[in-house]
């Protein structure tokens, strides 16, 4: 039972850093889509405010990203080496998102005062922090609906070309862009009118994830008896909890309630993404990888284990510091 | 181009790419670290001055590091598969401690680049401290992985299938020890010339300022302490290799037959179709004597072998002899600028020697980058030495072609905006000096 009990922690903890990732670098990729989509007589000023709140924290947001790649191949090997295949070319788009939306925000923010404007570095950012998401997304479709198999067909657009994969790239923009807007609402507390322009964006984005979100449960309904099966089983009360929270994440932007907003709409991608995890435990990649039978060795298992435990007793005081010195407030804006 | 040929060329274009901006990684912090701390020992404005400069062009350098690592870390499934489904339980550890490792390099960053007015001189000066640890530590953990793909030890296999793993004698394997550390004082080699090569550009062109006259020297102290410790790190990399991957040494040195008193080639051009290499200056057995202290010892010859077994023998003997024959040029160049120095009693400035400086830093990129290209290529054609071929862990996927060119140009963009930025930042930093005056003349 002791490899069981590794898998399954090492599963939860790969969990939790897709989580920290889809909240964390998802309100960064929001950033980059409202940077775009900026409007309006304070153009300048939403730009700004969306720099400020990036700047420091986008490089330790994107991380996650990393510890997921590498506990997932060290813990998962095959799982990893599957979906690298598989999925060859959402993650391939989905990584040149990646690359140029990071490259595009330094040059962007830390170049600005030495280069001034870079126009077609602005507009990157913003058409990269579009596409990495939605690739991503996706990709997590094609997962969720069965399609990565053990032994791979020919087929390079099985199960991440679909209306379902569709409605769910297009949900998980939309979900960063709420995101970041109730993230913005918080930052620009002291400026009303700027504050109103975010809590508009927030109000718009609630509503496109709200009514994506309610197609991607008819779709997954009417097209993936699997993917419905596992959200109305062990998932249906985390899927009930998100069906009451989405509610109230909105009224919360309505009601300028910023911080509760903030919080709100970072839960509902919690329920949202555990709801789907926990539906379809034990499998980690349905239907053909179990946690339990595609797990590395058990000594892998616990060496990373203990990897893991022995990085945390460093990285945890390091992130304090951080927070410590800066208490709280954006060191960018000095 | 087959799939194999296209996944080599973007893994190694991603390498290629990636390891310039890494290698400063390791080495800026340690320069930036001994300059604040003169800076404050000497209670001397124009050293703290130059910390804080260095930091605003590492903080673009090493945003650009950390996504081409991560194009790595992706492209480690993307491209093989194969290779990673196998491995990925021995070699993923010490990925994932490098991901700690550049986790705690971030953070220590972020308080380095933004804490100047938050924190005591001395506070801030511990912070970099970190920064200079976890960015060795990256290095020694990842390369970590390629020592095992030399040397692939710590696992039981039946064919694909792994039975018993012991991820810490995989991390520790026979190549470990030389391969680590070779590369550690290649990054410091690196980066001290890279940094030299800038100040000596501003130099020539008129900006010689207090800064430069501080940035030169120290760069220079960093390149020829590295250059010495590469050379000696690299002939024990040699005489291990020679043990240990006996093809990869016979390839390197182009030595064909199995030959008692192996002379050592210098130049040349290897004929592997004919067995032989043409136009090298041979010196007589000295191989057989750098290799064993003994001028009469066999060395195993490329016939020894099975021909499918070969490397590229032109390209790894080339690559080896770019590697030595630049780094011993570079070794004693800084040999020579401190010996001037040492008789002059101050850091030399002739036209010259400032010129020669500016070549020596992309040569001193070229120098690593043809290290690499011998172990990589000498490897071939395995991607786990005598494990699996590079051919069965290589992608099926068809759109690699696409790919490579979207890379490399994605690449070339963010090389030329980088270089632009850093250019125009070092420009403002002198409008700044020369205006404001936060930088003393002298």
């Amino acid at each position: 039972m002791t490899d069981l009990t590794l898998a399954d922690g090492l599963a939860g903890i790969l969990l939790l850093v897709i989580t920290a990732y889809a909240v964390l670098a998802g309100a960064d990729f929001g950033g980059g889509v409202w940077d775009l989509f900026a409007s309006g007589p304070r153009i300048r000023a939403q730009r700004m405010a969306i720099a400020t709140a990036m700047g420091p924290v986008w490089e330790a947001n994107h991380v996650w990203l990393i510890f997921l790649i590498v506990g997932l191949l060290t813990a998962f090997p095959t799982v990893f080496a599957a979906l690298s295949i598989a999925l060859y070319l959402p993650f391939t788009i989905a990584l040149l998102g990646i690359i140029l939306r990071g490259a595009a925000f330094t040059f962007q923010t830390h170049g600005y005062e030495a280069a001034g404007e870079l126009a077609p570095w602005g507009a990157a950012f913003g058409a990269a922090s579009i596409i990495a998401p939605a690739f991503l997304g996706a990709a997590l479709a094609a997962v969720a609906v069965g399609s990565v198999r053990a032994t791979p067909g020919s087929n390079v657009t099985t199960g991440w070309i679909s209306w379902l994969a569709a409605d769910l790239a297009l949900l998980a923009v939309a979900l960063c862009a709420y995101l970041a807007a109730t993230f913005l609402m918080v930052e620009t507390e002291g400026d009303p009118p700027l504050q109103a322009d975010f809590r508009q964006r927030a109000l718009g984005a609630a509503m496109v994830s709200g009514v994506l979100a309610l197609i991607g449960l008819v779709l997954a309904w009417r097209q993936s008896p699997l993917l419905w099966s596992e959200l109305t089983g062990r998932g249906i009360w985390l899927l009930l909890i998100a069906l009451i929270n989405g509610p109230i994440a909105a009224f919360a932007v309505w009601r300028r309630s910023p911080r509760v907003a903030r919080v709100a709409v970072a839960a509902q991608i919690v329920f949202v993404l555990w709801a789907w995890a926990v539906g379809q435990w034990p499998a980690l990649v349905p239907p053909d990888f179990t946690i339990h039978g595609s797990a590395a060795p058990d000594a892998t298992l616990l060496a990373l284990t203990v990897t893991i435990a022995a990085g945390m007793v460093v990285l945890a005081p390091s992130l304090w510091l951080l927070f410590r010195v800066f208490k709280g407030h954006n060191p960018a804006a000095n | 181009m087959d799939n194999v040929v296209l996944s080599r060329a973007i893994m190694g274009t991603s390498l290629g790419f990636h390891i310039v901006f890494a290698v400063l990684g390791v080495g800026m912090p340690l320069l930036m670290s001994v300059a604040e701390a003169i800076g404050i020992r000497r209670h001397d404005p124009a050293w703290t001055a130059l910390a804080r400069r260095w930091t605003k062009a590492f903080s673009l350098i090493f945003a650009v590091g950390a996504v081409s690592g991560t194009a790595l870390s992706f492209e480690l499934g993307l491209l093989w598969p194969g290779f990673i489904g196998f491995s990925g339980s021995m070699i993923g550890l010490p990925f994932s401690a490098e991901a700690f490792a550049f986790f705690i390099e971030a953070i220590f960053l972020g308080l380095y680049l933004y804490g100047w007015d938050r924190l005591s001189p001395l506070a801030h000066w511990l912070c970099s401290i970190p920064i200079a640890i976890s960015g060795a530590a990256s290095s020694v953990f990842v390369v970590m992985t390629n020592a095992w793909m030399n040397s692939p030890t710590g696992f039981v296999a039946s064919g694909n299938r792994i039975i018993r793993v012991d991820p810490i004698a995989a991390a520790f394997n026979r190549s470990t020890p030389t391969e680590d550390v070779h590369m550690l004082v290649s990054a410091y080699f690196v980066s001290g010339f890279a940094v030299a090569a800038v100040y000596a550009a501003g130099f020539l062109r008129g900006y010689g300022d207090a800064l430069h006259r501080r940035a030169l020297p120290l760069a220079m102290a960093m390149a020829v302490v590295a250059s010495g410790l590469a050379g000696i790190t690299g002939d024990s990399s040699s005489r291990f290799v020679a043990g240990e991957q006996p093809i990869k040494f016979a390839a390197q040195e182009a030595l064909f037959p199995t030959t008692a008193g192996a002379p050592l080639q210098i130049g040349g051009v290897p004929l592997p179709d004919q067995n032989r290499s043409v136009l090298a200056i041979e010196i007589p057995r000295l191989l057989s004597f750098l290799t064993t202290w003994n001028p009469n010892a066999t060395i195993r010859g490329l016939e020894a072998f099975p021909r499918d077994l070969w490397p590229n023998v032109v390209v790894v003997h080339f690559s080896y002899q770019l590697m030595i024959g630049l780094g011993l040029v570079l070794g004693l160049g800084s040999v020579l600028y401190w010996l001037l120095a040492a008789r002059r009693r101050a850091p030399p400035l002739d036209r010259w020697l400032l010129l020669a400086l500016v070549a020596a830093g992309p040569a001193s990129v070229l120098t690593m980058e043809a290290g690499w290209f011998v172990t990589e290529f000498g490897r071939q054609p395995w991607i786990i030495y005598g494990v699996m071929r590079t051919s069965a862990a290589a992608t099926t996927t068809p759109a690699l072609g696409p790919t490579f060119a979207i890379f490399l140009v994605v690449y070339i963009g963010l090389g030329v905006t980088l270089a632009r930025l850093l250019l125009r930042l070092a420009q403002r930093e002198r409008l700044r000096a020369a205006t404001g005056d936060t930088v003393p003349r002298r």
